[in-house]
């Protein structure tokens, strides 16, 4: 079956070619915003980021090499093996600014948690494609996913990194509504979460509920979050139409921006290329966001359908996610720019998405004739 | 192929897709209109913003929490530092701009321009620090000049001023700049390069509670780098006060009997605790630290033979001699072995198996008792309480008084001291005990080894009935602006488990020492209120009999192996206010070297409490009706 030649017609090459559109600009963006100024000591951050897209297109392949199905047979593995990683941060992590995210193996440093979300994902397609059902789900059916959700969340929660957390709590939360929950259920869930927020909040220490009231609203620090929102936003809007052109970006050049080459890359992106730039790059997501759900579309079968929806959740939610972020829309959370932001562990989780994405696609003929 | 929408249809799952398809539309949408108001509607405004880099952030240092005496005498604060900075964004010719400087401020720019070249890493936007604390006169030279100075500024950040330098150094201690362990560490957030943290003393254990809470300000500024309008501002937290237990008077007392010798004093008040004075000589200078000592002034501070960076009320270590009669005394009463009645003869000598042990009084003191053994400090009345009371027992008693163990007063680097026993011996030396050295053990001299803070510890409970106070130093933290944040509760570590006629026979032999006709301290009585104590002259080291050295070399040597000078004392005797310990290194007889010392540390802590109580007792009967008496009382 891997060698046959339907796999090589059926290959999505409209999706590999939005991705290269997005990682060209990505790359782009990331040169520019290592090397300006002359006084960023991240230069060959730039190579090692190219270094990274290769491992990236070695997982990328790896991932739709094998049909799907092997995907669900191995959903167990995959999961269990996840966490222990994860467990594994938290008792030999490395640490680095205050939290513990990352697993030194040999020469190089892994993030456990970026590969969380793709288990999670690949085990909640799993059951719901066994168990949903055009009434929807019920609280008792809801237990086991909560619980797959919950064990990576907590984990992720620890090290702390709440921004991924978030993202895997989203990405389920999604996936969930997708193959629907029960009316009653729904109504359910909404009201405990409605009742149990305040008792929490209730429950918290001073310094908590202050820490997340200036989550929730950055102004209240206005020498941290606070003023790089206000940075980021003056870079953004001092793009205006046409931008100030590659490399003469000044917020970014005079390191006004925090995290330029991660985080708030898209200010880079804004500042350079002005609202022409960013209109292209929130185009091209939209586009890569309804072609993975075209995916999910044009699958026959529930796991691919599920599989896809979880996959193109994940992409959309970073993407929402950082660009809100950045524009002030959104608590500032450490959430990475999909195939834009500096990062190994992120390129090559959305490497793998998009492996997934293809495996899903050039398979769907295999149920065509049933 | 089997479960092949089994209970799902397509249909329904197109249904679902097209929900999801509108929530992305819905969000996009969002999204566009944020960037088209950001870059099309504002975009002007914040073109405008961004041509100056024109929001700043200043930050502004929080000041440290002040340090006051038990009487609210203030002995640290902060003083302004006038530290010269140059943005190098805004000093336009930069050239010109140094060379006006260096001539306002008299600094070689050929200094300045080193300097800047040397620093890297800084925003362009940052101030580069020329020089730090560069005084009132040349602040108010640049200030007069800022027209024609773009970029240069002067930051004023509080640094600590020691107002008593070279007073109670060691209980206070000193600042140094923070280093890239401790900036990594969580102890220390909130803190950045260049700040100072506690090095030593209470600046070091209160370090969370002494730092502050840095501030800032978000600032708009002009072309020139000067500021147009503040836009937010976080204020500073200022660090919380701490009111400490000594007493400033007492203090400068103790050290000035101090001087030219090295030893320590340490006083604490019986029925709390508190730590009234605590003094270590040499000393050194705090205010030193404040701009950083040069490598060979800290180098000579570390290499000097009497140590002046120990606080050696805390770290030294000494043989407690004589003074440890007070525990084989209460040990041989509590087991039995001796009672008041006992009498031993003291020949000048006690002969065990084919070894003498010699009596410090070569003639010998006849037939003693308890009371006398302990005011004479007869050493042979005590070999004998020794062996029968044993090596193991007699430790069992020091550690109860807690020697052997660190008091945990809030302070760095306690020393523990040392309790031998059979099996502390034979681990460390892989030998068996030999009875011999419960006699030694027994007269304070040995393995035993004791810090000056465990003995006033060790005395006050003797004075106050049997109740070991864990020591303290810091009486209340008040916020700033003079509100409570934490009162210093006494806190009681233990109490002796001894009967009352024991306690009462060993407080009588102390009595005796400054008061008995031939009282070892007698030399050292007090006006008019009676002082209880016990002296003791700890050997430094076993001199070998017959070893022979030159005249010269005698006379060098002989200081460092002259005998250390002890005594620990409470007053008054009935119903003490205060407890007294004191080591003077090398200062031989404890009755004529220690014992002066602590009488007057007492004698002066007494007379100023004498005038306070007698002031509040008087008006008490003025004011106060007779009914309110007791309450009166009570309070004192």
């Amino acid at each position: 079956m891997m060698f046959d030649r339907r796999l090589v017609q059926y290959f999505d090459w409209g999706l590999l070619g939005l991705v290269i559109l997005l990682s060209g600009f990505g790359l782009t963006t990331l040169y520019s915003a290592v090397t300006a100024g002359g006084a960023s000591p991240h230069h060959m951050l730039y190579t090692k980021q190219f270094m990274w897209y290769g491992v990236g297109l070695v997982a990328m392949i790896f991932s739709f090499l094998f049909s799907y199905k092997t995907i669900e047979k191995w959903a167990d593995v995959i999961y269990v093996g996840c966490n222990g990683l994860l467990l594994a941060v938290l008792i030999f992590g490395k640490l680095a600014g205050g939290s513990q995210r990352w697993l030194l193996l040999g020469p190089i440093s892994v993030q456990p948690s970026e590969i969380a979300k793709v288990a999670v994902i690949i085990i909640l397609a799993r059951y719901y494609s066994k168990y949903a059902n055009d009434r929807g789900m019920s609280l008792k059916g809801l237990v086991t996913p909560m619980a797959y959700t919950l064990v990576p969340f907590l984990l992720i929660v620890n090290q702390p990194d709440l921004g991924t957390a978030m993202v895997i709590m989203l990405i389920a939360a999604t996936m969930t509504i997708f193959v629907k929950i029960e009316r009653r259920t729904l109504i359910g869930i909404i009201v405990t979460g409605m009742v149990s927020v305040p008792l929490v909040w209730f429950f918290l220490k001073g310094y908590q509920q202050q820490r997340i009231m200036t989550f929730l609203n950055p102004d209240r620090d206005p020498l941290g979050a606070g003023y790089h929102i206000i940075q980021s936003k003056i870079a953004i809007g001092s793009g205006m139409i046409g931008g100030k052109g590659f490399l003469k970006g000044t917020q970014n050049a005079l390191s006004f921006l925090p995290e330029q080459h991660t985080d708030f890359i898209f200010s880079v992106l804004a500042e350079e290329w002005g609202f022409i730039g960013t209109t292209v790059l929130l185009l091209l997501f939209l586009f890569l966001i309804l072609w993975g759900l075209n995916i999910a579309h044009g699958c026959r079968d529930n796991f691919g359908t599920i599989l896809s929806v979880g996959v193109t959740a994940l992409i959309a939610w970073q993407a929402l996610i950082n660009i809100s972020m950045v524009m002030g829309l959104m608590p500032v959370v450490g959430v990475p720019l999909p195939f834009v932001s500096y990062g190994g562990s992120s390129i090559v989780t959305m490497m793998v998405c998009i492996g997934i994405l293809l495996n899903v696609s050039m398979r769907r003929f295999l149920f065509e004739k049933g | 192929m089997k479960n092949y929408l089994k209970t799902v249809n397509s249909d329904w799952f197109n249904q679902r897709i097209t929900g999801v398809i509108m929530c992305i539309a819905a969000v996009f949408s969002v999204l566009f209109i944020r960037v088209f108001y950001l870059q099309v509607m504002e975009g002007e405004t914040y073109r405008r913003l961004s041509e100056n880099n024109s929001i700043r952030l200043q930050s502004v240092d929080a000041p440290r929490g002040l340090i006051f005496d038990a009487n609210r005498s203030l002995l640290v604060d902060n003083r302004p530092s006038f530290d010269l900075g140059i943005i190098l964004k805004d000093a336009k010719p930069l050239d010109e701009t140094v060379a006006k400087l260096a001539g306002y401020l008299d600094i070689p720019a050929e200094e300045i321009t080193a300097k800047i070249k040397s620093v890297k890493g800084v925003p362009s936007y940052k101030p580069v620090f020329v020089r730090r604390d560069i005084g009132r006169n040349a602040m108010a030279a640049v200030e007069v000049h800022k027209y024609d100075l773009p970029g240069v500024t002067i930051n004023i950040r509080p640094v600590r001023h020691y107002i008593n330098s070279l007073h109670a150094s060691h209980l206070i201690g000193y600042l140094g700049e923070i280093n890239s362990d401790e900036l990594a560490s969580k102890d220390y957030a909130g803190c950045r390069g260049g700040d100072y943290i506690g090095r030593f003393g209470v600046e070091k254990s209160y370090e969370n509670v002494l730092r502050g809470e840095r501030g800032g300000r978000q600032v708009e500024v002009n072309v020139r780098g000067q500021v147009v309008r503040v836009l937010k501002t976080v204020n500073a937290q200022p660090g919380k006060n701490l009111l400490l237990t000594i007493d400033e008077g007492l203090q400068k007392t103790a050290e000035s009997l101090l001087s030219e010798k090295a030893g320590a004093v340490v006083a604490v008040d019986p029925d709390n605790g508190y730590i009234l004075a605590m003094a270590s000589n040499p000393t050194f200078d705090q205010n030193a630290f404040v701009s950083g000592l040069s490598h060979d002034e800290w180098n000579a501070l570390l290499s000097n033979p009497d140590h002046p960076m120990t606080n050696k009320v805390l770290q030294g270590e000494y043989p407690p001699a004589s003074t440890y009669k007070i525990v084989t005394a209460i040990a041989g009463l509590e087991e039995g072995v001796v009672d008041e009645n006992t009498i031993f003869n003291c020949p000048g000598y006690y002969a065990l198996g084919n070894r003498v042990f010699r009596c410090w009084k070569r003639g010998g003191h006849g037939k003693v008792d308890m009371y006398r053994a302990i005011s004479e400090s007869c050493d042979v009345y005590f070999y004998q309480v020794g062996v029968g009371v044993g090596v193991d027992k007699l430790a069992k008693y020091a550690q109860a008084f807690g020697l052997g163990e660190r008091t945990k007063v809030r302070l760095d680097n306690e020393s523990k001291g040392l309790i031998p026993t059979a099996e502390w011996k034979r681990k460390r030396m892989g030998e068996p005990w030999q009875k011999g050295e419960t006699l030694t053990i027994a007269i304070g001299q040995g393995f035993n080894l004791v810090t000056p803070v465990q003995m006033a510890t060790l005395v006050a409970a003797i004075g106050n009935g049997g109740t070991l106070y864990r020591p303290l130093i810091v009486q209340a933290i008040e916020t700033a602006d003079g509100g409570l944040v934490q009162p210093g509760t006494p806190y009681i570590a233990g109490r002796l488990n001894i009967s009352e006629k024991t306690l009462a026979l060993v407080r009588k032999g102390l009595w005796g020492v400054v008061n008995g006709k031939k009282g070892t301290a007698r030399g050292s009585r007090l006006k008019g209120v009676e002082m209880s104590g016990k002296t003791g002259t700890a050997q430094v080291v076993g001199r070998k009999e017959g070893e022979e050295l030159t005249k010269a070399a005698k006379e060098e040597v002989a200081h460092q192996f002259k005998d250390h000078a002890w005594f620990v004392a409470y007053a008054p005797s009935k119903d003490p206010k205060i407890a007294v310990a004191v080591i003077v290194e090398h200062g031989e007889h404890g009755s004529s070297a220690a014992a002066p010392i602590a009488k007057a540390v007492i004698q002066f802590y007494l007379d100023n409490k004498k005038s306070e109580y007698q002031a509040e007792k008087s008006v008490s009967y003025v004011k106060i009706p007779n009914n309110n008496h007791q309450i009166t009382n009570n309070i004192q």
